[in-house]
């Protein structure tokens, strides 16, 4: 067992660090209060490699493995998690789904333009009578001979109408229950496809979500994703990658809370002396960081279980319940020791406590993280 | 075209305390980094290679085995190959003992058409071992460069003065030192560390490069540190103010009379 860093992390870790520093951390505030994509620092990221990390060079990614495209992702989301969401919403959701079950003709369509980040991916499930119990699919994909024609509706879907390819799980027989799903490769601008409301959300506000509305929408035959009726199995599948990425999203969030945290009670002066020589606060400051440390122990061991091809599920799960009760609990903590400045959002702690929410939520919720994990334990 | 660019290893200043009782620099645990003007100058020999694929990017410093980590992210910014000069004689080598090292691994490497350096490194701020490179090489330079344009063999650079700035034209080879209003430096890629991390980084020694070691080193640095130490902080400055200029003046002469300075 290594628990260092390669040399390859370092730098990855080092550029990621001068990246958010530099292009993100300035506009942070902004992009949160006015709920604005940050369409310019996610096109510099496509250039840098980082919307494709964990493909084959040959195919136009990064060609990095597990393990570093976490640490990745944790190092944007140090300073911005809708940076972390964004990329991997992208790298996990729609690239992972087309590079492990698209056809070789699909491959050569859309990975190309989707690794470089020319193309952004988004991935719908949910609907609004589908959410944990995604099996309830509503949206209909019916077989008109010479193409699918799909109708439907999904929500608080992560790069809605920003994305250029999709990823849509839809009905093709209702009547074969999760087996009767299927999955759909959808562009932006195909004919009856849209975007519906825009969600006005309370953290991760520069990672638009919104609502997407499929009305006699003519797919061609050939964007059929992976067999008929694996639609589910592709969902599923998907949401282990990403959950590893929400995992490294919500820890970064921690650490990125924790560090700003650490920098404040060193400079706050209260009843003469800074809050780092209170040891009641200090003390806490001690559990936080041992939670963060040991939430990081999770996901790399769960994305080096992924890199090696063993099963991950479980592991991936893990990750993720740990890493993102850390960043509630770490973001609350924040605020309470910045006190009344924490509460305002001339500091970031603000910010990272509404931004950490969410990772308790999507790609399954804490309590779906527990229905996994229990039911490896009683299988 | 080939492409030399003269790299440096320096301690993060940000980060630097100064030892109060030797008057040396600490150097345990401070992080390193490419010196900020050579970054500059790396990211100028880049912008020609992105303009002209065939270019050839050559690195080349001189320190100790750890500075190829410098290297490393410098070839994750896109250069294509780099050599570090490292041996026990060159150590302690000052400006001038540095620029006959690096002058001899340039004429090892031997082919080139441009050379670029930083202007001056944040540890030592002399601004000597690009120049002096040049005269060793006896080519043309020039220093403080804050704009390049290269036309066929022609390069244009703007060269800045403390008021202003001159516009120079001269033909390849030729050595150019670069400050920081020249460019933006790039980023590292993804694919770039994986490159840079497994690349063979060239070591040469004193012998490799042929170097007269009598002009290298400690013992043939003309240069001796007499002392180093942390200027003590001023104490505060007092704003003289006032509602008027008159005021202001008044004020201001009021104050110096009771120090019987005026």
């Amino acid at each position: 067992m290594d628990f260092s860093y390669s040399r390859e992390q370092q730098m990855v870790k080092k550029m990621l660090k001068e990246f958010a520093e530099t292009e993100i951390a300035p506009y942070c505030e902004e992009l949160d209060a006015e709920a604005k994509y940050p369409y310019d620092s996610v096109a510099k990221l496509g250039k840098l490699g980082v919307m494709g990390m964990p493909f084959p060079e040959e195919l136009g990614g990064a060609g990095l493995d597990y393990v570093t495209y976490v640490m990745a992702i944790e190092e944007l989301s140090k300073v911005c998690g809708s940076h972390g969401v964004i990329v991997q919403t992208h790298n996990a959701l729609c690239c992972w789904p087309i590079f492990t079950y698209g056809t070789e003709e699909q491959k050569r369509k859309y990975l190309p333009r989707l690794l470089s980040g020319e193309h952004l991916g988004a991935f719908g499930l949910t609907e609004p009578n589908a959410g944990t119990d995604a099996a309830m699919q509503q949206t209909k994909a019916v077989d008109m001979g010479d193409h699918w024609l799909l109708n439907g509706t999904k929500i608080f879907i992560s790069g809605g109408g920003i994305a250029d390819v999709y990823v849509i799980m839809a009905m093709t027989d209702k009547t074969k229950g999760t087996k009767g799903i299927s999955a759909f490769i959808v562009e932006k601008g195909t004919p009856g496809f849209s975007r519906g409301k825009k969600e006005n959300k309370m953290g991760i506000r520069a990672s638009t979500a919104a609502e997407l509305v499929f009305e006699d929408c003519r797919i061609p035959k050939e964007n059929l994703l992976g067999d008929l009726g694996k639609g589910f199995k592709i969902a599923m599948t998907s949401l282990d990658v990403g959950r590893l990425g929400i995992a490294a999203q919500a820890l970064g969030i921690a650490q990125g809370a924790f560090d700003q945290t650490v920098a404040y009670m060193k400079q706050r002066k209260q009843f003469g002396r800074s809050l780092d020589k209170f040891q009641a606060l200090a003390f806490e400051m001690a559990n936080m960081k041992t939670r963060i440390d040991g939430s990081r122990f999770l996901l790399y061991n769960a994305a080096d279980k992924r890199q090696k091809g063993l099963p991950s599920t479980t592991e991936a799960a893990q990750a993720k319940l740990s890493c993102s009760e850390t960043a509630m609990y770490v973001t609350t903590k924040a605020v309470q020791f910045h006190g009344g400045y924490g509460y305002i959002k001339d500091y970031p702690v603000e910010r990272m406590m509404r931004d950490a929410k969410i990772t308790e939520i999507y790609e399954g919720t804490s309590e779906v993280m527990k229905l996994v994990i229990s039911g490896d334990i009683f299988k | 075209m080939k492409i030399v660019v003269c790299v440096k290893q320096v301690p993060d200043t940000t980060e630097i305390k100064i030892n109060p009782e030797t008057g040396t620099l600490i150097r345990d645990g401070v992080p390193s980094i490419l010196n900020h003007d050579d970054a500059n100058a790396l990211e100028q020999a880049l912008q020609i290679k992105d303009a002209n694929p065939d270019t050839t990017v050559t690195l080349i410093t001189m320190g100790p085995p750890q500075a190829k980590e410098m290297l490393q992210e410098c070839l994750a910014m896109g250069a294509d190959e780099a050599i570090l000069l490292s041996d026990r004689a060159l150590g302690g080598s000052d400006t001038w003992a540095t620029s006959n090292a690096i002058a001899a691994g340039i004429k090892k490497i031997g082919d080139y058409d441009l050379i670029f350096a930083g202007r001056q490194a944040i540890d030592g701020d002399t601004a000597q071992v690009g120049p002096q490179i040049a005269e060793k090489l006896d080519l043309p330079q020039v220093t403080y460069v804050k704009d390049f344009e290269l036309n066929g063999d022609i390069i244009t650079v703007h060269r800045a003065l403390e008021d202003g700035y001159e516009v120079l034209k001269l033909k390849m080879p030729c050595v150019l030192t670069a400050i920081k209003e020249l460019n933006k430096p790039r980023y590292m890629s993804i694919s770039g560390i994986l490159k840079g991390a497994k690349a063979d980084i060239k070591v040469w020694s004193a012998a490799d490069i042929g170097v007269d070691l009598t002009t290298v080193g400690l013992k043939a640095s003309p240069t001796n540190v007499f002392k180093s130490f942390t200027p003590k902080a001023k104490g505060k400055g007092v704003v003289v103010d006032g509602d008027t200029v008159k005021e202001i003046t008044n004020n201001l002469l009021t104050s110096l009379r009771e120090k019987h300075i005026i």
